[in-house]
């Protein structure tokens, strides 16, 4: 170790492995993982949320766990978003490519996105 | 990608539970499932409920798991990591939030509650064995800014203004210490940790040791860098097999990262360090006697001054802190003095570590501010004493303390006010005790103990001790006489007086104290050969109330000696002369016909 700056980017890379540690961060992702979810492809849904939260660098506020069956198990893959300040979004029929969208307009950017939530797909 | 951390803990006490084969199952169990790739397994330090243990957590829910065995990780495995569903068998069930929900999250139970981790702010958090956690958690950069950023005297200074004190139990300035060392002129010059934990009881060092062994190399950087030396050695106990192995790799993962060695940082300051195993003699915590130990002799103790900042290991100027002292110092560092001194009293700065024990629902490590109050510690945090007894006292200190008895169980813990009242703070061994227990055979106890750990060199502590041992044996065999109380504290303060280490000079303090504030109980045993607490065997007699006995013959039947006689249907009698005091008896009787008096 010559430098600072060594230090630094060791930090750098693993903080992303370890926020995970520091508890929930002020928004949570909570993927619906009940035998329902599972089978209409939750999975790869959950794991496209961990990855994408990990490349936008949000380890540290945004939190990503999962859940039991939330009851409307005709709309699963069901997907509920907790922002501090914000009502609880529920996003429903997700898939990675909408789990990416989500990260990037509603986490990122602060807007829902209006045409996968619960309300869209009743209407 | 990963989503998910299960942490297990690693440390001593969680792997004689069986945490190792725990971890095995579950790398099993998320390979059958095809969960390796989402689900990181991380074996990290003590969490300090070592009672309820093995224990694991699973982030990001940061659900806590308690007395976890291998059959229950399937279940875990396929509820939780897999769908989600947290399972509420397994959650750690605080006992004071029982009327809510199971407690879910670590940080919420009563026992985490109150405490602040500064010492052992990674064990439980990170894996002891990978340094790059440990950079994540700012490790080294306390070390970066100080050999690139402060002078030795900064260094200095702000450990000074900090107002840290040794937490090994003597509670001298870690500042005074550093300055000490830091005059002293040599062209050699060692830093020493002492991780010789001995008091019974008490494994804060090891724990620092095993889930957290980076800061303490961090740490000892630190200070060869402001007294100026460039080699440090760590005296740590061989019964410490687990805290020897983490922090051997951690040595090693230091030296691959340049953070021992030559010019680190760049800044042109070396350091290395080195192990020393101890064999378990007590007296090796003390400073002179660990010194002559690390050297390759017989640990010894020899008298002071000169103090080790002047003439140390091999005759060069040394500084020697314990475990707990240096897990504080890189966070002083970098938060600053001011942090730090912020947290407990007006003398005593900081949080110390206890090491719950004895009669007390959650034995384990906690974390306080200085000043929180025994009854915090044992009420709240510790969750009392079990079984519906009460609380009698607290000995701390171990074989070097005193106890503080109920009276005194709001008296804000700090160095001063334990030694006001007659105790010390030593290394933080904290043992409760119930109504079942008699001060004058714990008083014993310790001086057993002091008298097997004695290394024999100064008259007052190897004769002294034994002596005042004989007379404690003869009180609790019954033939104690009250000159006897006298003859104790003119020989405890002769020996407190007159020995030439810290081990002779606390080891009367268990008698003291115990006389102090529970004389009445020494005098039930002189006066009335009585043993109020029913547990010096000699001192009691087992009677059987004609009354209840319905002549079941089951006592005579358990005795081993022979001593209960007795037709069937009729009351029986035990013969005292033959009785051995065992109990035997007492446990088989269903009517409640057998007291001990």
């Amino acid at each position: 170790m010559k430098s600072l700056e060594e230090l630094m980017a060791i930090k750098a890379k693993m903080q992303d492995k370890v926020a995970i540690r520091k508890g929930s961060g002020s928004t949570r992702i909570v993927v619906g993982m009940a035998t329902c979810g599972i089978a209409a492809g939750a999975r790869p849904v959950l794991n496209a949320f961990v990855e994408a939260v990990n490349e936008a660098g949000l380890t540290e506020s945004v939190s990503v766990t999962q859940t039991g069956c939330i009851g409307i198990c005709q709309y699963e893959p069901v997907v509920e978003v907790y922002a501090e300040g914000q009502e609880k979004v529920t996003y429903v029929k997700m898939t990675p490519e909408k789990a990416k969208t989500i990260i990037e307009k509603h986490i990122k950017g602060g807007k829902v996105v209006a045409e996968y939530t619960i309300g869209a797909a009743k209407a | 990608m990963i989503r998910s951390h299960v942490l297990i803990c690693g440390g001593t006490g969680c792997t004689s539970s069986g945490s190792v084969a725990l971890r095995d199952k579950l790398a099993d169990e998320l390979k059958a499932k095809g969960l390796e790739e989402e689900i990181k397994i991380v074996m990290t330090g003590c969490f300090g409920l070592c009672a309820l243990g093995p224990i694991m957590i699973v982030y990001p829910e940061g659900t806590f798991y308690s007395q976890v065995t291998a059959d229950d990780i399937p279940e875990i495995v396929e509820e939780h990591l897999l769908k989600g569903r947290i399972v509420e068998r397994l959650v750690y069930n605080d006992q004071a939030a029982a009327a809510e929900e199971a407690t879910a999250s670590l940080s919420e139970t009563q026992f985490y509650k109150k405490q602040k981790r500064v010492a052992l702010r990674n064990c439980g958090v990170i894996n002891p064995e990978a340094i790059d956690e440990y950079i994540a958690m700012d490790g080294y950069f306390a070390l970066a800014k100080a050999v690139k950023e402060m002078t030795p005297e900064d260094v200095i200074n702000t450990i000074l203004a900090s107002g840290l004190r040794g937490r090994g139990g003597g509670g001298f300035p870690t500042g005074r210490k550093w300055q000490f060392a830091r005059a002293s002129v040599s062209d050699k010059k060692y830093v020493v940790c002492n991780a010789d934990e001995g008091d019974p009881g008490a494994f804060m060092d090891r724990s620092v040791l095993e889930g957290d062994p980076h800061a303490l190399i961090e740490a000892m950087a630190i200070a060869a860098y402001a007294i100026g030396a460039d080699e440090g050695w760590v005296y740590v106990r061989a019964e410490y097999p687990i805290a020897v192995r983490r922090l051997s790799i951690a040595i090693e993962q230091a030296r691959e990262y340049g953070l021992l060695g030559k010019n680190i940082f760049g800044s042109g300051f070396n350091f290395d360090l080195h192990i020393r195993l101890g064999a378990g003699a007590f007296v090796c915590g003390e400073e002179t006697a660990l010194l002559t130990s690390v050297e390759g002799n017989r640990g010894e103790p020899r008298p002071r001054p000169p103090f080790p900042a002047v003439k140390g290991l091999w005759g060069k100027p040394t500084i020697i802190n314990n475990v707990e002292t240096y897990a504080n110092i890189a966070q002083i560092i970098l938060k600053g003095a001011d942090w730090f001194s912020s947290m407990g009293t007006e003398k005593s700065k900081g949080t110390k570590v206890f090491a719950l024990g004895g009669k007390i629902t959650n034995t384990g490590l906690v974390e306080v501010p200085m000043g929180t109050t025994l009854r915090e510690i044992v009420e709240e945090i510790g969750g009392g004493v079990p079984n519906g007894k009460t609380f009698k006292a607290a000995q701390t200190g171990g074989p070097s303390g005193g106890c503080i008895p109920a009276s005194l169980i709001d008296v804000p813990i700090d160095y001063d006010n334990l030694l006001e009242i007659g105790s010390m703070m030593g290394s933080g061994g904290l043992i409760v005790m119930d109504e079942d227990t008699c001060m004058v055979d714990l008083a014993k106890f310790f001086l057993e103990f002091t008298v097997d750990e004695s290394c024999g060199k100064c008259a007052p502590c190897r004769i002294g001790t034994v002596r005042m041992l004989e007379i404690l044996n003869k009180i609790c065999d019954g033939n104690g006489e009250m000159e006897d109380l006298d003859k104790l504290e003119e020989l405890a303060n002769y020996i407190k007086s007159a020995s030439l280490c810290g081990l002779g000079q606390t080891a009367p303090n268990p008698v003291l104290s115990t006389l102090r504030y529970f004389r009445d109980e020494y005098i039930a045993h002189i006066v009335d050969k009585k043993c109020p607490a029913g547990v010096c065997k000699k001192l009691l007699n087992y009677t059987i109330d004609p009354d209840k006995c319905k002549g079941c013959t089951l006592c005579a039947r358990a005795c081993p000696a022979g001593a209960i006689t007795g037709k069937v249907k009729e009351v029986h009698v035990i013969d005292t002369a033959k009785c051995v005091k065992c109990g035997a008896c007492m446990e088989k009787c269903k009517f409640g016909a057998i007291s001990r008096k």
